[in-house]
């Protein structure tokens, strides 16, 4: 359940750029290749939030796609997991997207 | 949640009250902890100490494979132990005269940069030395959680399946290493390494894969040399 640990770390960041005003939304961006389960970090945040100043906050969360350029043949291909498979047969890929885990803003007053 | 009826729209009320501010922050998620993992990285580097994060399922063998390093390895060793509860593979360690700490998490499912960086002040490691970092017994916490280490090592054994890197494949995909232990037992089990190197490959083509057996000594100089070059 590494999603607490990612929960607490989003509210300490927001809470700290808060400076004491109400945060009402944050949004993250989740790339399909990070290990992050959106339901069970939305279930985290709610957690995490309790006693803060985002307290009551909603999460917005932005999933990208992952995707990959094939080494062998230059093509791109789109991945939803790890496992790196070129329709060209090669394994030989390099991932481009999909492992972004950020903040993107908040919304506060 | 709206603060002033409570309605489930975030910001209706207060936009009419011009008083809501979007905050761009386009930062990482884990930005604290990846400070302080360089923080540990740099602190490291300047002592000449390198740094092994090794990872696994429980059961593995991660402590029988650092018992028998601590014996062998030419140069200074020191240890920390991550485990929810108690200090029994501490106890392990020490029993070989290794310097070792170890860290309890309690609920937590893996080491982060603070708990390493409270570990180093309390180990404070001799320059010069390898530092085994034994993370919780997890194939899936551990993966995201940069500790300041040199080398990322997944530790798997032939009594688990061929399939391992298929099934948690954000954990070896981020390994530099990955480590086959218990082939003394690989005559009595259905696990095919080959196919287990093709399933690395498949998630990683990048990372090495050595397979050794802890208890036998079997294959162990290329652990080493592997470690000492890192």
């Amino acid at each position: 359940m590494h999603e607490l640990a990612i929960a607490e770390s989003i509210v300490d960041a927001v809470c700290d750029k808060a400076v004491g005003r109400r945060v009402h939304r944050v949004t993250l961006r989740v790339g399909a290749l990070t290990a992050v389960v959106p339901e069970a970090m939305r279930f985290c945040f709610d957690l995490a939030v309790e006693g803060t100043v985002a307290d009551g906050a909603a999460l917005e969360i932005v999933e990208l796609p992952g995707a990959a350029s094939c080494r062998s043949c230059g093509a791109t291909v789109m991945l939803e997991s790890p496992i790196l498979l070129c329709s060209c047969g090669s394994a030989d890929l390099a991932v481009t997207a999909g492992r972004e885990l950020q903040i993107v803003s908040m919304e506060v007053g | 949640m709206c603060a002033t009826c409570g309605c489930g729209s975030v910001s209706a009320g207060s936009v009419s009250a011009g008083s809501v501010e979007t905050v761009t922050l386009e930062q990482k998620v884990l930005a604290r902890n990846d400070e302080l993992a360089a923080h540990n990285r740099a602190s490291l580097a300047a002592r000449g100490i390198r740094a092994v994060n090794l990872m696994s399922s429980p059961g593995s063998g991660k402590t029988t494979l650092l018992e028998r390093t601590i014996r062998e390895m030419p140069g200074p060793v020191a240890v920390i132990e991550g485990d929810q509860e108690t200090a029994l593979d501490a106890d392990r360690i020490r029993a070989t005269g290794c310097p070792v700490t170890q860290v309890n998490t309690g609920a937590g499912c893996h080491l982060d940069a603070a708990m390493m960086h409270d570990a180093l002040h309390r180990l404070d490691p001799a320059p010069g030395s390898v530092l085994f970092v034994e993370n919780v017994g997890n194939l899936v916490c551990p993966a995201l959680f940069d500790l300041g280490e040199n080398t990322k090592v997944v530790i798997i054994s032939v009594t688990e399946g061929t399939d391992k890197p298929l099934k948690y494949p954000y954990m070896f995909a981020a390994a530099d290493l990955i480590v086959v232990n218990k082939l003394d037992l690989l005559p009595y089990v259905d696990f095919d390494l080959p196919l287990c190197r093709a399933h690395v490959k498949s998630v990683n083509p990048a990372a090495a894969v050595i397979a050794l057996s802890a208890r036998t000594g079997e294959n162990m100089d290329a652990w080493y040399a592997r470690v000492a070059d890192r």
